[in-house]
C-alpha cells in the first residue's frame, strides 16, 4: 500500500519534472542566446560579452578536466600543459598555413590543437598512469612546469620565450565571416547601436564548442567507457577483476580530457590574438581544479556553474568597475581581486570537509562521497527513479 | 676542476635544504599517506617569521617599537661577532620553528583530521587549498614584493662572508652553516625516531595506525607531533634559504617544495634516511646539471628526475615497494 503511493507520487513527480525541465531548458537556451545580444546592444556593456567568451573557454577547460578528475578519478595538477600545447601548436601551424587557409585557419587549427593536446596526454599518460593517485598528481604538476619552463625558454627557437606569439606586429588570420558580420550587421536598438563585434562572434563559436563537448561527454558518460570510468574510480581493483582494462580506460580519459584542453587552447590563442607562457602557470591549473571541485566533480552543470562563479564573478566585478557602471574605490576593487584566491583556498578546505561533492553534485558522486547516508531516506521518488534506471544516472542532462 | 668542486659544494648546500624540507613530507606521508601540499608554505612562513625574528633580535629600534625593549642587553652581544651571530640564529630557529610548527598542527587539526577517512584525493585537495590560502594571506597581509633578507642598514646578517678556501674554491659561511646545521638536525631526528619512546610510537603508527592505537599509542598526538616536527624543520630551511639567496617572496615555497617532495620520493617516501639521501642527491644533481648542462633548465631536469624515478622505481632508493591492500 505504502509502496504503491510512493510509486505513484514518484511517477507524477518524474513527469512533472520532465515537463518543467523542457520549459527550463528552452528558457535557458533563449537566455544564453539573448543575453550577449543585449549586452552588445546596450552602450558600455560590450565588455561583458568578452568576459563571457573567456568564461566560456574556461568552461571548455573545466569540462575537459572533469573527464579526468570527475569521471576517471585521476587528479591532474598540470592540466594547463595540454591547454598550452594546443595553443602553441595552433598558433605556430596556423601562422605557417594562414596564406593557404585564409579564413578557415582557426577552424582547421582546431584539429592540430586537439591532436597536440591528446598526443601530449598520451605521451605523459602512457608511462605514468600506473602510478597511484597522489603520485600522479605530482607528476602531472611536474610535467606542467616542464612545459611552461620550456616554452618560456624559447624551446627549439619556436616559442619566442616569455614574449610569446605571434611575434611583434604579426596578426592571426580572422576566421570566416567575422569581418563581414562586423561591417554589415549594425542597426539601432532601443538600448543603443548594435554592432556584431568580434567578441560576439567568438561567443557563439565558444558556445557551439561547449554544446558539442556537453553532448559528447554526456554520450561518453552513458557509454561502456563511462561505466568503466565509474567502476575504476570507485574501486580500481574490483573494476580490474571485473574485466575493465584499467590502463586503457585511464589513457582514454587522459587523452580525451587533454584533447578538450587543446581545443580550448587554440580558441584562447585566437580570441586573445596572443599566447605567452604567462597564461600557463601552475596557478591556472589549480584554478581549473578549483572549478571542477567546487562546481561538483563529475557533474556537467556543476562545472559550468563553477566556471561562471569562479572565473566570471571576479572578472565581472572588475569589468563593471572599470567601465564605471559600479562605483568602487580602487582599494575595494584591488582587495576583491586579491582576496579571491584567499577565499578559494579556504573554500576548497571547507568544501572538502562539508560538501565534497561540490555546488551542483552529480548524484552518483554524492552517494560515493557520503556512503553512510541512506538514499531511501533522502527522497523516496529520487531513489525509485534511480532504481528504475539501474545504473543509468539522469543527472548529467545539459 | 675547481668549478666541479664549487658546484658540488653548492649542491650539498642545496641538498641540505631539500633534505630538511623533504623530512616533513616523508614524516606525514609515512603516517597518513598524504602528500602535504601545504608543507612548502611552512618553508615560506619560516622564511618570513625568521626574518622578523632576526630583525627584532638585531635591531634595538625595531625591538623597542614592537615591545621587545627588554632584549637590549643581549642584542649588543648578538651583534658582536660570530658566536653572538650563531646564538642569535639558534634563538631565531627555536622561535620560528615553534611558531611554524604550531601552524602545521593547526592545519592538521582543521584541514586534514576531518578528512582522515575520506577518499584519498579529498585531503590532497584540502592541502592545496591551505597552500593557496597561506600564500595569499602572506601576499595580502605582509607584502606582495620581494623582501631583502638583511639588517635594517641593508647589510647581510652573516658577519663573515667566506669561511675558508678549499682547493682554490671559496666556501661561504652560509654554506658551512647550512651543511653543518642540516646534518646535525637530520642526525638528531634520526636518533629521536630510532631511540626514544615517542619515536617508537611514531614508527608504530606509520606501520599500522589502527594496531598502534590498540596497543595504547595516542595516534592523534603522534600525528600532531609529525605535523609539528616537519614544519619546524621546514621553517629552519626557509630561514636558511632566505639568508643564502638574500631575499624572500610569498611564492618562494612552491618550487623548492615540489623538489623536496621529489627528494623524498627519490629516497623512498616514508623513509627518513631515504629523504636525507634523496635531498643531498637531488641537490648535487641539480647543481651539477645547472653548472654543466643548462641553468635555465635546472628545474626541468629536477622534474624529469622525479618522473623517471617514479616510473622506474616508484618505491625510491631505500623504500620497499608498497602493494595496494585490498
Amino acid at each position: 500500500m505504502e509502496w504503491a503511493t510512493i510509486s505513484r507520487r514518484a511517477t507524477q513527480g518524474v513527469g512533472g519534472i520532465f515537463a518543467n525541465k523542457r520549459v527550463l531548458h528552452a528558457g535557458l537556451a533563449v537566455l544564453i542566446i539573448l543575453i550577449p545580444l543585449i549586452f552588445q546592444a546596450a552602450t558600455g556593456l560590450g565588455f561583458l560579452v568578452r568576459i563571457l567568451v573567456i568564461v566560456g573557454i574556461w568552461i571548455l577547460l573545466a569540462l575537459g578536466l572533469n573527464i579526468v578528475v570527475g569521471y576517471a578519478g585521476l587528479l591532474d595538477l598540470g592540466y594547463v600543459a595540454f591547454y598550452a600545447m594546443g595553443a602553441y601548436a595552433g598558433v605556430l601551424l596556423g601562422q605557417a598555413t594562414a596564406d593557404v587557409l585564409g579564413g578557415a585557419t582557426y577552424y582547421v587549427m582546431l584539429i592540430p590543437g586537439a591532436v597536440a593536446g591528446a598526443v601530449t596526454g598520451l605521451v605523459l599518460g602512457f608511462p605514468v598512469l600506473r602510478l597511484r593517485g597522489d603520485y600522479l598528481a605530482i607528476v602531472t604538476l611536474g610535467f606542467g612546469e616542464i612545459v611552461r619552463i620550456s616554452l618560456s625558454n624559447n624551446i627549439l627557437g619556436l616559442t619566442n620565450g616569455a614574449a610569446g606569439l605571434p611575434r611583434g606586429v604579426e596578426v592571426m588570420a580572422a576566421p570566416f565571416g567575422m569581418r563581414w558580420l562586423q561591417a554589415n550587421v549594425r542597426f539601432d536598438t532601443p538600448l543603443g547601436d548594435f554592432v556584431f563585434s568580434p567578441n560576439l562572434y567568438w561567443y557563439f563559436v565558444v558556445l557551439a564548442l561547449i554544446v558539442i563537448s556537453v553532448v559528447v561527454i554526456n554520450r561518453l558518460d552513458d557509454s561502456r567507457l563511462g561505466r568503466a570510468w565509474a567502476a575504476m574510480r570507485e574501486n580500481e581493483v574490483a573494476a580490474a577483476a571485473c574485466g575493465v582494462n584499467i590502463r586503457t580506460q585511464k589513457l582514454w580519459a587522459f587523452s580525451i580530457g587533454a584533447l578538450s584542453g587543446g581545443v580550448a587552447g587554440v580558441t584562447f590563442a585566437n580570441v586573445q590574438q596572443f599566447v605567452s607562457p604567462e597564461s600557463f602557470i601552475f596557478m591556472e591549473s589549480v584554478f581549473v581544479v578549483c572549478i571542477v571541485v567546487l562546481g561538483g566533480m563529475g557533474s556537467i552543470p556543476g562545472v559550468i556553474v563553477g566556471a561562471l562563479v569562479i572565473r566570471g564573478i571576479p572578472d565581472l566585478i572588475q569589468g563593471l568597475a572599470v567601465a564605471g557602471v559600479v562605483k568602487l574605490s580602487g582599494t575595494t576593487l584591488s582587495s576583491i581581486t586579491n582576496y579571491r584566491f584567499l577565499v578559494f583556498g579556504l573554500l576548497m578546505v571547507i568544501m572538502m570537509a562539508f560538501r565534497p561533492e561540490g555546488m551542483i553534485p552529480s548524484k552518483r558522486r554524492a552517494r560515493e562521497l557520503h556512503p553512510d547516508d541512506d538514499v531511501l531516506l533522502v527522497d523516496g521518488s529520487q531513489a525509485l527513479e534511480e532504481v528504475d534506471d539501474a545504473g543509468r544516472t539522469s543527472d548529467h542532462g545539459s | 676542476m675547481s668549478y666541479l668542486i664549487e658546484q658540488t659544494i653548492n649542491g650539498i648546500t642545496l641538498g641540505g635544504l631539500y633534505a630538511l624540507v623533504a623530512l616533513g613530507y616523508t614524516l606525514v606521508y609515512g603516517i597518513l599517506l598524504l602528500i602535504n601540499f601545504a608543507h612548502s608554505e611552512m618553508f615560506m612562513l619560516g622564511g618570513y617569521i625568521g626574518l622578523l625574528a632576526l630583525k627584532v633580535l638585531s635591531d634595538p629600534g625595531l625591538a623597542d617599537d614592537l615591545g621587545f625593549g627588554f632584549l637590549e642587553p643581549v642584542q649588543a652581544f648578538f651583534n658582536s661577532g660570530t658566536i653572538g651571530f650563531i646564538l642569535m640564529l639558534v634563538v631565531t630557529f627555536l622561535v620560528s620553528g615553534a611558531l611554524v610548527g604550531v601552524v602545521g598542527m593547526i592545519t592538521e587539526r582543521f584541514a586534514y583530521r576531518p578528512l582522515r577517512n575520506a577518499p584519498r584525493l579529498a585531503p590532497l585537495i584540502s592541502a592545496i587549498g591551505i597552500s593557496i590560502f597561506l600564500q595569499n594571506a602572506v601576499l595580502l597581509w605582509v607584502s606582495s614584493k620581494q623582501l631583502p633578507y638583511s639588517r635594517a642598514d641593508g647589510s647581510s646578517f652573516v658577519p663573515v662572508k667566506t669561511a675558508f678556501t678549499l682547493f682554490g674554491v671559496q666556501v661561504s659561511t652560509m654554506q658551512v652553516l647550512i651543511i653543518v646545521t642540516s646534518i646535525t638536525l637530520l642526525l638528531a631526528l634520526d636518533t629521536f625516531i630510532a631511540r626514544t619512546r615517542v619515536g617508537r610510537a611514531m614508527r608504530a603508527t606509520a606501520q599500522d595506525r589502527d594496531a598502534a592505537g590498540l596497543m595504547g599509542v595516542d595516534v592523534n598526538r603522534v600525528i600532531m607531533l609529525a605535523f609539528f616536527i616537519g614544519p619546524a624543520l621546514g621553517a629552519v630551511a626557509g630561514i636558511f634559504n632566505g639568508m643564502y639567496y638574500g631575499s624572500i617572496k610569498y611564492n618562494m615555497g612552491f618550487i623548492p617544495g615540489v623538489k623536496s617532495f621529489t627528494a623524498a620520493v627519490i629516497g623512498g617516501i616514508g623513509n627518513l634516511r631515504g629523504a636525507m639521501l634523496g635531498g643531498f642527491l637531488l641537490g648535487i644533481i641539480e647543481s651539477l646539471a645547472s653548472g654543466f648542462i643548462s641553468h635555465a633548465y635546472r628545474d626541468v631536469i629536477a622534474f624529469i628526475v622525479l618522473i623517471v624515478v617514479l616510473i622506474v622505481r616508484p618505491g625510491g632508493l631505500l623504500g620497499e615497494s608498497v602493494t595496494e591492500k585490498v
